[in-house]
């Protein structure tokens, strides 16, 4: 009679992808977060993403932290591996699981409190390694988990929903992750997903550290008036400042793009992000540029989203300098080798301690 | 661009319920399985009874209209049982004597004839007699029942069964006038009656003029046959019978010979099995006999022999598509088959040969009386007509339905109102909202199989006639076979100015059926939906208003929803919400919902007369349209 789970009944035009596999194999357990909590559609958002990329699911690592965000994992790809790790330890596990296999795709969903206010550092951090990875943020503002407190992100003047206003100042991730090097940056909306679903797609497949910040409302403590973080406020001052696409390797651009307005990103794995309407004075690739033109974009109260900034693939894909670049770790994962070769023994131990007697 | 859907119209809710939709007399299914489902037998008998009158009957011989369309059919191949769960009600339900409409001590001083003793006649007393009518009825055979009693074998419909339904109509004071057929109508217009109703079905059987059909005593046809051994003239039959024919009379008539003592019976069809006329599930009862069924024969002559029919010959075709999509035979060869009984069960017709020409009553060129379609009069003012007699062969469930439409007219026409102002219909919608994530009724999605009739054993069920093959659901099987159903009543209600357009609705729903998008012309729309129309137009669509934040619209394919309600769990605004839709059927006197005077609480409860309902209705809503002398 209550909370039943999602039935597996399905339509039965529901197309499947190379692996045989539907949407709804994408999916996780039933969502035990508000009603209408942006967070959902964000996870509704990566199922499709994940079953359009034909990603396996096994091949998945997905992480989070503690927060309303660090439930969502639950919520997708049953079938990946996943870890639900200390609030704002999140950027470490993935470090950690990434650095011992290369050849997982690796998710992190976490919060705007669990980013920017205890996990700052470590978001810094896996933002300059530039780990392979995909970081969510899943911004809505407040502490939701803690009843509704302004979390980091909260804007100078907004409203908590008993009134109080919000005196400090913003952390925003997306110039932030500018600032501190990062070579692919999003900002979305969970109501849109038209917009964010290509964009997931796109942070996937870049090599290195990847952000997408997606505002999404938190219905129950941050969607009343006086809030710049609620469906009506994002609504009212959405400025899709660049439409972008995501092509794969093997696939064509469409040519009913006005060639002016177009321009196309190479990706390290030969797929191409194809970006539209493009401001005439923006460069999506120009860090300096793109930094400048968001200031200006917020200070004139808009809420600029797209695919700000993608950093252009390097001609020699082995100039890449991601995380296993820059460390100089072995190309196989490290569940690939022998058990004698990653634990050579006693003697070996003591060989290696001698040296640095 | 697309106009916003009209729930108010209690037809857009009322599509959605594929059962209730599909039933011509409007039976409320989901209700009744629930009540089912809860143990209210009586309950849910009752509420059978005021749109169908015969659910004893109807549970075991109904044709099933209702089945086909069933949403479990799109959804696992398979519908609910829904007319076998209508005979767990009628077989587990108390005395229901009590919960009859009373009849008033005063009659109105009307008199109404009705021709033939049928279901669509004794539709029209139940109808007339609470509102103080006397109705008469004039029946040639000794007993009442038409049909019911003359063609459907006991081993499919027990006598008990069948005549206490037919006595709650009877003992409600029905002049009923046995042996008495009417040989002409003109002598019965000259009698004392305000309105006369023609409910004398379809009683002859079609003839197969072929050489050698004369020449035989063993050559009968199929409905004559079944009434003689319901009446006891024949007890027992050849040995080696053949049937001609696969419709639903072959079916019982192969059946009841097996059990005459038959050993050999074939049916011969001229046809392959997707043209056989009778229902699936009477054409497994019949093979699960061991009844044999021959495709592709095509009678060509009765073969004598001192005057006793010893075989017959078929033509075998082969079938290729002709001109106008019809089929065309083409003759492969002949073949003889032995017998030593043939019945034909190719159809049956018409007979009016005690309606004289010259009386008012039009005839078309089919020898068929002209009906109104909406008020079933005939082209004589104040004679009526329904069920089979109307416009040939139909089931049960039609001429209870023709028997409540003659008999709102018949009252009509005794008031001196217009017989075409119809009362309209009316629907009460009522939230389903129990609690955080609590609906009032059981909302997952069973996964169960259909549940199967356990019958009686091969051997057994031979011994005698009267063996009803069918035992019924037991509790086990009721209470699976009750989750199946989908409670399709339980409508997603969508109010528009709530939404904000979170996504949650969309990203729950289990069979994809809803998209928020730009409204445009319906092709622009239909192109973005989260998954395909299947079943467009068949099946409605809901359009909301323009949503408030971005002026975009929520679209429903109403489909393959299986009313498990996450949409409305997991919507913050209560935007959407559950709300069962409760058709309000019109009947003689009684306004849409509207009950007899002194009916039962019991009865008030289940024809949804709860307050706070959203009272909406077709036009002029809900108003009394006859002043109801009940």
């Amino acid at each position: 009679m209550s909370y039943i789970k999602k039935p597996r009944v399905h339509h039965p035009g529901l197309t499947r992808n190379r692996l045989g596999l539907t949407r709804r194999d994408y999916e996780g357990t039933m969502s035990t977060l508000c009603a209408g909590c942006g967070h959902d559609s964000i996870t509704a958002a990566i199922i499709e993403a994940f079953w359009e990329l034909e990603i396996a699911p096994h091949e998945v690592a997905k992480t989070s932290g503690i927060g309303c965000s660090g439930k969502t994992p639950t919520y997708f790809l049953k079938e990946a591996h996943g870890f639900n790790g200390v609030h704002g330890r999140m950027p470490s596990i993935t470090t950690g699981a990434h650095a011992a296999n290369r050849e997982l795709v690796c998710i992190g969903v976490s919060g705007d409190g669990d980013s920017l206010s205890i996990g700052m550092g470590q978001f810094a951090h896996v933002v300059r390694r530039n780990v392979d990875m995909l970081y969510i943020i899943e911004n809505n503002g407040v502490y939701g988990l803690t009843k509704g407190q302004f979390s980091a992100s909260a804007d100078v003047g907004s409203t908590a929903k008993r009134g109080q206003v919000n005196r400090e100042h913003p952390i925003d991730s997306v110039l932030l992750s500018l600032n501190l090097g990062a070579g692919f940056v999003a900002r979305s909306f969970s109501g849109d997903k038209e917009q964010l679903v290509p964009i997931i797609k796109a942070g996937l497949r870049h090599r290195g550290f990847a952000l997408i910040d997606v505002i999404s409302p938190c219905v129950t403590f941050n969607d009343h008036r006086g809030s710049t973080k609620s469906y009506q406020y994002t609504r009212d001052n959405y400025n899709q400042l660049v439409y972008a696409d995501f092509v794969p390797p093997a696939e064509e651009i469409a040519t009913s793009i006005e060639a002016g307005n177009m321009r196309s990103v190479q990706m390290h794995d030969g797929s191409r992000i194809a970006f539209r309407k493009v401001p005439e004075d923006y460069d999506p690739t120009d860090r300096d540029q793109v930094y400048s033109y968001i200031r200006g974009r917020q200070r004139a109260g808009e809420v600029a989203t797209g695919l700000l900034y993608v950093e252009p693939a390097p001609r020699d894909a082995t100039d890449a300098v991601d995380f296993h670049g820059i460390q100089g770790t072995v190309d196989e994962p490290l569940s690939h080798y022998p058990f004698e070769d990653l634990c050579p023994g006693a003697e070996a131990l003591e060989k290696l301690q001698k040296r640095f007697q | 661009m697309l106009k916003p859907t009209d729930t108010r119209n209690p037809d857009h809710y009322h599509r959605v319920v594929d059962c209730q939709w599909g039933c011509p007399a409007h039976t409320n299914v989901p209700e009744y399985i629930r009540l089912i489902a809860n143990g209210q037998y009586t309950e849910s008998y009752l509420l059978n009874r005021k749109s169908n009158i015969f659910p004893g009957i109807l549970g075991r011989t109904c044709d099933r209209p209702c089945e086909p369309v069933c949403r479990r059919v799109r959804l696992d191949g398979e519908p609910v049982a829904i007319c076998r769960l209508k005979r767990v009600a009628s077989d587990l339900r108390d005395d229901i004597t009590g919960f009859l409409p009373a009849i008033p001590e005063e009659r109105n001083g009307k008199r109404i004839a009705c021709i033939g003793a049928g279901c669509a006649s004794l539709t029209v007393a139940n109808d007339l007699l609470p509102l103080g009518y006397e109705v008469t009825i004039f029946e040639k055979l000794a007993k009442p029942g038409g049909l019911m009693w003359t063609n459907i074998p006991e081993f499919r419909l027990p006598a008990k069964v069948l005549w206490e339904e037919i006595d709650y109509i009877l003992d409600m004071g029905v002049d009923l006038r046995l042996n008495s057929p009417i040989d002409s109508l003109a002598a019965l217009l000259e009698e004392d009656y305000d309105a006369f109703f023609i409910g004398s079905g379809a009683p002859k059987g079609k003839e197969l003029n072929l050489p050698g059909r004369w020449d035989s005593e063993q050559i009968h046809i199929g409905i004559e046959w079944l009434e003689s051994v319901r009446f006891g003239h024949i007890d027992k039959c050849g040995d080696r019978v053949l049937v001609i024919g696969v419709g639903n009379t072959a079916m019982d008539c192969c059946r009841t010979a097996q059990r005459l003592g038959a050993s050999d019976v074939k049916v011969m069809a001229r046809k392959t099995k997707p043209h056989f006329k009778a229902s699936p599930w009477e054409l497994e009862d019949a093979i699960e006999e061991q009844v044999e069924i021959l495709e592709n024969h095509s009678p060509s002559r009765f073969i004598i022999e001192d005057g006793k029919v010893v075989a017959m010959e078929f033509d075998l075709v082969t079938w290729h598509p002709g001109e106008n999509g019809r089929l065309r035979a083409e003759k492969l060869g002949s073949k003889i088959i032995e017998c030593d009984e043939v019945i034909l069960a190719i159809g049956q017709d018409t007979a009016f040969p005690w309606i004289e020409r010259d009386i008012g009553i039009d005839f078309n060129k089919w020898d068929m009386p002209i009906v109104d379609k909406t008020t079933f009069m005939t082209s004589r003012p104040g004679v009526f007509m329904g069920g089979d007699a109307a416009w040939g062969p139909e089931n049960i469930i039609w001429g209870v339905e023709h028997g409540h439409q003659a008999a709102i007219s018949i009252h009509a026409w005794c008031e001196g109102r217009p017989l075409t102002d119809r009362p309209p219909e009316g629907m009460n919608l009522i939230s389903q909202k129990m609690g955080l994530h609590e609906w009032s009724y059981s909302n997952d999605y069973d996964e169960a199989e259909r549940v199967k009739m356990r019958h009686v054993d091969l051997q057994e069920r031979f011994k005698r006639l009267d063996i009803e093959v069918e035992e019924g659901f037991d509790i086990e099987q009721t209470l699976t076979e009750v989750e199946r159903c989908l409670n399709c009543d339980m409508q997603t209600h969508f109010e528009a100015n709530l939404c904000i357009e979170c996504d949650a609705c969309i990203d729950i729903c289990p069979l994809d059926c809803l998209t928020i998008t730009h409204n445009g012309t319906e092709e622009e729309v239909t192109r973005r939906l989260t998954a395909p129309l299947l079943n467009y137009p068949d099946q409605p669509l809901f359009v909301s208003e323009a949503l408030p934040q971005t002026g975009r619209i929520m679209f429903k394919d109403e489909d393959l929803c299986i009313h498990c309600g996450l949409c409305a769990e997991r919507c913050p605004t209560a935007a959407w919400d559950m709300r069962k839709s409760d058709l309000l059927v019109p009947y003689a006197g009684l306004a849409a919902g509207e009950l007899h005077a002194g009916m039962s609480i019991m009865d008030l409860a289940l024809n949804g007369g709860t307050a706070g309902g959203e009272l909406a209705g077709a036009g002029a809503g809900a108003e009394p349209t006859g002043a109801g002398t009940g």
